[in-house]
């Protein structure tokens, strides 16, 4: 083996080989996926049994009058997300519910099915993540309130004493109560613990507003035509 | 270097020096000087920031409060920081430091044009800067190993032509018959490299793909960073320097070269097995499990090859600061692949991922393979480059026991403290409930396992200052009449003794 070129010729195809499996091949399973409804139809209107995977829009298509799922992420959502990312959440905290018998997750609350790639096909930047020193937040939309969400950023201590998770009062802002309007709608309340000095008050700046709005938007609680709950 | 003749200078692969070739290496070590230099300059630099960077983050995994109130230190960004200054700052610094070096004495070719090779060492270093500082600020991009702002991939693509082109250069106007496993190593990493990361960029960041093919692009890209640019630069290394520093050409030609196309083969399939059990298509993922399982030919081909050319010579190799390093790097990367084939067996994974056992192999591979063999390398090289020796055995001593010490407690740690997880996340009772019902319950029981991870870092740490004093000392010592000529070693050699 001396020759640039045929060692060149080795090193391409061993790894075209690999981007075409891994990367090519699924792309084009999976470029056709569109949001669907739990059920599909024919032409006729008539229920589609079987396991179709694709929707086809000849053949079989979404059910009139039901909702397809996923949909895509707006408005406050669609920045909280960028929050997400920036603080690097995506590092401790995964975004997908394994099946039932793999691992625990179903058992743990997390999710009500398993999760699968039309979950996804409506998110410009897809953070499965690889990390559980916290929880799952594949659903987390669906466990807590506002308020919840707001002290657990705040001090996760409020919320979930002996956590390890980092504080985000940087998103926050203590200020002094406004003479003239008095106190704001958006302060957050909070334990006496952790309350303000008198007069004061903490207010989630717009960041933090984006980021619980991302979060409280995070469920798979629908069906889809390949996956129904329990699987 | 007289007062060694079978241990250190021995010059060529299989043992016979002559004066012709020496001062042809001569050559090659003094056009690569510069350069060189300049690269492993930056890369300690990096490594002792990027160390930090580490232990700021394994505090705040058991002190949240540490650092707790500052947006630029939080846990998610300073842990982006550390990775990126340790693989893009210190690992391919240190590689482009050595790898074309190697390239070149290998070759018998001068490095010709290297004030272009110094540009690229800028380019470089302003491109990781650029990217940490990104990071640090928020433009931080959720995709695991791609983390710099997109504004710094351009520098980071020109540079990888800058150094890889001088690398095919010296390769093809070569002036030797024989071509060595190391070449094709060095070749095939520098080939792969710039494909990988030019098409992740392209799929990930400036035309992202659909859905979950960004995790599977993700992964590709992620473990072929390990597995055909680390991997390969740091087994080329230890092919070039266990035979020169020992003075006994490799075992077995033949099985370095099963050794090489196997790894070609396999390793850049088994990326995807860091999403089993997601939401992918099911046959990635067994053709994932079978790449990460067929890893196991290579490695052992390697391990068996590196094995029989050092046995017999453990006194020497253990005087020596190039090959104990290196030894270490080697005996490393069976055990690290062998518990990685392990773990993407679906039930090991079951327990495995998402927990801190993953982390621990992560470092295992990087720190305690591919980084201690570079160790080792610059130890060889900077002798060679600056015409002096290590001035102090003793900071040496401290670096190795250090790190080396540092990176087992490490792996130990957060391998054990990670299954303890793993296991106790997946625990059920027989009606079916969690036996740690509370999620923080199983936090707290990861706590003295991080904790233990910080003081193994706090060693790393240590290590790192001896070699940075040892690296600086050097650079700025004097050369004296009278001065030490010999290698400095750790222990008296068979003939010293």
């Amino acid at each position: 083996m001396k020759s640039l070129p045929l060692i060149f010729l080795g090193v391409f195809f061993t790894l075209a080989f690999s981007w075409t499996g891994i990367v090519l091949t699924s792309q084009i399973q999976l470029k056709e996926f569109t949001p669907a409804t739990p059920d599909l139809v024919d032409s006729q209107d008539q229920p589609a049994p079987g396991g179709k995977y694709l929707v086809d829009g000849e053949t079989i298509k979404n059910t009139p009058g039901m909702t397809a799922n996923p949909q895509p992420l707006v408005g406050e959502a669609q920045r909280g997300k960028l929050v997400y990312q920036q603080m690097g959440c995506l590092y401790c905290h995964s975004q997908q519910v394994r099946r039932q018998g793999f691992g625990a997750d179903f058992e743990r609350g997390w999710g009500q099915r398993q999760s699968v790639p039309r979950d996804y096909i409506e998110q410009d930047r897809v953070m499965l993540g690889t990390m559980r020193t916290g929880p799952d937040l594949t659903n987390v939309g669906l466990r807590y309130s506002e308020l919840w969400q707001f002290q657990h950023l705040y001090d996760p201590q409020i919320t979930s004493p002996g956590s390890i998770m980092p504080p985000y009062g940087f998103l926050f802002e203590v200020r002094e109560i406004s003479p003239l309007t008095g106190p704001s709608a958006e302060a957050i309340e909070l334990p006496e613990a952790y309350q303000p000095p008198a007069g004061y008050e903490v207010v989630p700046s717009r960041r933090a507003k984006d980021l619980v709005a991302y979060l409280m938007s995070l469920h798979q609680d629908y069906e889809l035509p390949e996956i129904k709950f329990t699987q | 270097m007289s007062s060694n003749p079978s241990l250190l200078q021995s010059l060529s692969p299989t043992g016979d020096a002559d004066i012709s070739l020496k001062a042809r290496l001569g050559e090659v070590d003094a056009s690569m000087r510069k350069p060189a230099m300049l690269f492993l300059v930056s890369a300690v630099f990096w490594l002792l920031l990027g160390t930090v960077f580490a232990l700021v983050a394994a505090i705040k995994a058991t002190n949240p409060d540490f650092l707790g109130g500052t947006e630029w230190l939080t846990f998610g960004r300073v842990r982006s920081a550390h990775l990126n200054a340790m693989i893009f700052g210190w690992g391919n610094n240190v590689i482009f430091a050595v790898a074309p070096w190697i390239m070149g004495r290998l070759s018998r070719a001068r490095i010709r044009h290297t004030s272009i090779l110094l540009i690229a060492g800028i380019f470089w270093n302003i491109a990781v800067t650029v990217g940490i500082f990104g990071i640090l600020r928020g433009d931080m991009i959720g995709v695991e190993w791609l983390e710099m702002p997109s504004y710094a991939a351009p520098l980071i693509i020109i540079t990888y032509a800058l150094v890889g082109v001088w690398v095919i250069i010296a390769f093809r106007w070569r002036q030797t018959d024989h071509v060595y496993v190391s070449q094709w190593y060095l070749l095939a990493a520098f080939f792969w490299l710039p494909w990988l990361y030019t098409v992740a960029q392209i799929m990930l960041i400036f035309e992202p793909a659909t859905g979950v093919v960004q995790s599977l692009t993700n992964w590709w890209f992620a473990h072929n960073v390990l597995g055909l640019w680390l991997t390969p630069i740091a087994l080329g290394v230890a092919y070039y320097l266990i035979p020169k520093v020992l003075g006994r050409p490799i075992h077995s030609y033949y099985l370095s070269v099963v050794g090489f196309w196997a790894l070609a083969l396999f390793y850049n399939w088994a990326g995807v097995h860091h999403l089993i059990g997601g939401p992918v298509p099911a046959w990635v993922i067994s053709a994932g499990t079978v790449a990460s399982v067929m890893m196991v030919i290579p490695v052992l081909v390697v391990g068996i090859n590196h094995h029989l050319t050092v046995v017999g010579l453990h006194k020497e190799g253990w005087a020596s600061p190039t090959i104990r390093f290196v030894m270490f790097g080697a005996i490393n990367y069976t055990f690290v692949s062998l518990t990685g084939s392990l773990m993407a067996l679906r039930h090991v994974n079951e327990v495995t991922h998402f927990t801190h056992f993953t982390v621990g192999h992560a470092h295992h591979g990087v720190y305690a393979f591919f980084t201690m063999i570079m160790f080792g390398a610059v130890y060889y090289m900077m002798p060679r480059l600056l015409l002096r020796e290590w001035p102090n055995a003793f900071l040496i001593k401290v670096h190795w026991w250090m790190a080396g010490m540092g990176i087992l407690l490490m792996v130990v740690a957060l391998q054990v403290g990670g299954w303890i997880q793993g296991l106790q996340m997946n625990a059920l009772n027989e009606d079916g409930t969690p036996v740690y019902s509370s999620f923080i319950q199983i936090v707290e029981n990861t706590r003295p396992w991080l904790w233990l991870r910080s003081l193994s870092g706090l060693m790393i740490l240590i290590g790192h200052l001896a070699f940075g004093v040892n690296v600086f000392w050097m650079i700025f010592s004097r050369r004296r009449a009278g001065e030490q000529t010999a290698p400095t070693l750790l222990s008296p050699t068979t003939e010293q003794a």
